[in-house]
């Protein structure tokens, strides 16, 4: 592996929709190594945060910048959305796709493809159409899919909502074996239990303001800011 | 009625005696249309997957103006070609006015748009599905086309279809650039309209069953080879 692509900087950013500021100004860095949760009650701007370092969102104001070229940081990330977008394919032909389009050969791309599924445990469904698969197994496949490219980054937009116990246990451990291996992962969540059990550090925002950042064991500790308080303490923040 | 009986009765003789000439004219038709459909749709499919992936200013103009072509009247599409195409025209010298190929320019240019508008409205939802994910990936707009138009075969095989349907049955056009001239460009809508014109009802209404059972026949063909209907809802 070549230079890392980070530190990424987000310097005074910016999302407007409509004229109206979605997110930010917000001034912050991702780090080289650690699981960043994104935390925050709904329609507080996680996704248009995610969506905005991703390069899927322009910033209105403000700058987003990798440690290398945008065209160059774009090859090495990748994001997994809330709802799983499914291509009209077999398993094994969804989860080989990032590699066919980085023009891998068809062979080797399924070959690495299968490989992926059965360690996701999706080997028993492999020539299935996707179409077929549970809500948790479309997730786990947008998960193997966006690691298939083994990316510098990885993005997650609540990857386990609407998923039960035990297919968001088996969602975290992938993403805990994946953070192991190296991978930098950002991920959006309200669920504040998943963010304690998964967090290295944490960006808790609030009505499209980062209100507080910094380690997990600190900031589910102790946060300073009477929102983070009030939402740890599982009062309603609206 | 009787004319309908004899129709059917004529029909069923023509194709069990093996009518040498009704076997020309069929194949001719077929060769035609097949022909177009496959020439219409390498230009269509890709033009369709294009104006989906495509913003630009005039998007909105370009798929009014493609929508209206599919109205396109044979007639005049056929006055077209034929002007192009006789001694006086632009293309006068390449001698094709009167042959199989003007027929094949003439239906191409009635069933592009026709195949290109259905395959531009499947694509675009399966566009506005994929949308996140191919920006995500960082594909280029090529790679985005391929797969729209892989991923959404199924529908285009309704725009192929559509267009087969339109060109099988399409009369006026070929009338002028064919010139239905026996053993040469007759096919089984010129030959109906000349056994019409004749009066020989029978003989024009067996050829007009003949006409639908191929259409279905070839339907029948295409969906059990792509597989369509049997295994998902895709």
């Amino acid at each position: 592996m070549v230079n890392s692509i980070l530190p990424l900087t987000l310097k005074d950013a910016i999302v407007k929709k409509r004229g109206k500021v979605i997110v930010g100004p917000v001034t912050t860095k991702i780090g080289v190594k650690g699981f960043t949760i994104v935390i925050g009650p709904n329609g507080s701007g996680k996704t248009s945060l995610l969506r905005l370092m991703h390069g899927m969102e322009r910033p209105r104001e403000g700058m987003v910048t990798w440690q290398c070229s945008d065209a160059e940081a774009k090859t090495r990330q990748t994001f997994v959305f809330q709802a799983p977008i499914v291509m009209r394919r077999s398993v094994v032909d969804n989860i080989a796709y990032p590699l066919l389009v980085k023009g891998i050969p068809k062979a080797k791309a399924l070959q690495e493809a299968t490989r992926s599924a059965q360690a996701i445990g999706l080997g028993n469904a492999l020539h299935l159409e996707a179409n077929y698969l549970s809500g948790g197994e479309r997730q786990k496949l947008a998960i193997a899919r966006a690691l298939i490219t083994e990316p510098d980054v990885l993005f997650l937009d609540e990857p386990t909502t609407n998923l039960d116990g035990g297919a968001m246990k088996e969602i975290e451990d992938v993403l805990q074996s994946a953070f192991k291996s190296g991978t930098r992962i950002v991920m959006a969540t309200h669920d504040f239990g998943q963010a304690r059990r998964l967090a290295t550090d944490v960006l808790f925002l609030y009505r499209g303001k980062l209100h507080e950042t910094g380690a997990a064991k600190t900031f589910f500790k102790l946060p300073k800011s009477f929102e983070a308080q009030a939402f740890l303490r599982g009062d309603i923040v609206e | 009625m009787t004319d309908f009986w004899q129709g059917i009765l004529e029909a069923f003789w023509l194709v069990a005696s093996g009518d040498a000439g009704l076997f020309e004219i069929v194949l001719r038709s077929l060769q035609v249309t097949l022909s177009a459909v496959v020439i219409a749709s390498l230009i269509g499919l890709p033009f369709g997957a294009w104006l989906s992936v495509n913003r630009f200013r005039y998007r909105r103009t370009a798929i009014a103006l493609l929508n209206a072509l599919m109205g396109l009247p044979p007639v005049v599409v056929g006055l077209f070609v034929y002007i192009m195409l006789s001694r006086s025209g632009p293309f006068g010298v390449l001698d094709l006015l009167y042959t199989p190929t003007a027929m094949i320019i003439a239906q191409v240019i009635i069933i592009t748009p026709l195949i290109a508008s259905i395959a531009h409205q499947a694509i675009r939802d399966l566009w506005a599905e994929y949308h996140d994910l191919l920006i995500s990936l960082n594909t280029t707009k090529w790679q985005r086309m391929r797969t729209l138009i892989w991923d959404s075969r199924r529908s285009l095989l309704t725009a192929t279809l559509a267009g087969f349907g339109r060109a099988i049955g399409e009369v006026g056009a070929i009338m002028i650039v064919g010139g239905n001239i026996d053993h040469a460009t007759r096919v089984l809508t010129t030959a109906i309209a000349l056994e019409t014109g004749k009066g020989d009802f029978a003989m024009a209404l067996g050829l007009g069953f003949i006409l639908i059972a191929l259409a279905i026949a070839v339907n029948m063909a295409i969906h059990s080879i792509s597989q369509t209907e049997r295994t998902s809802t895709w």
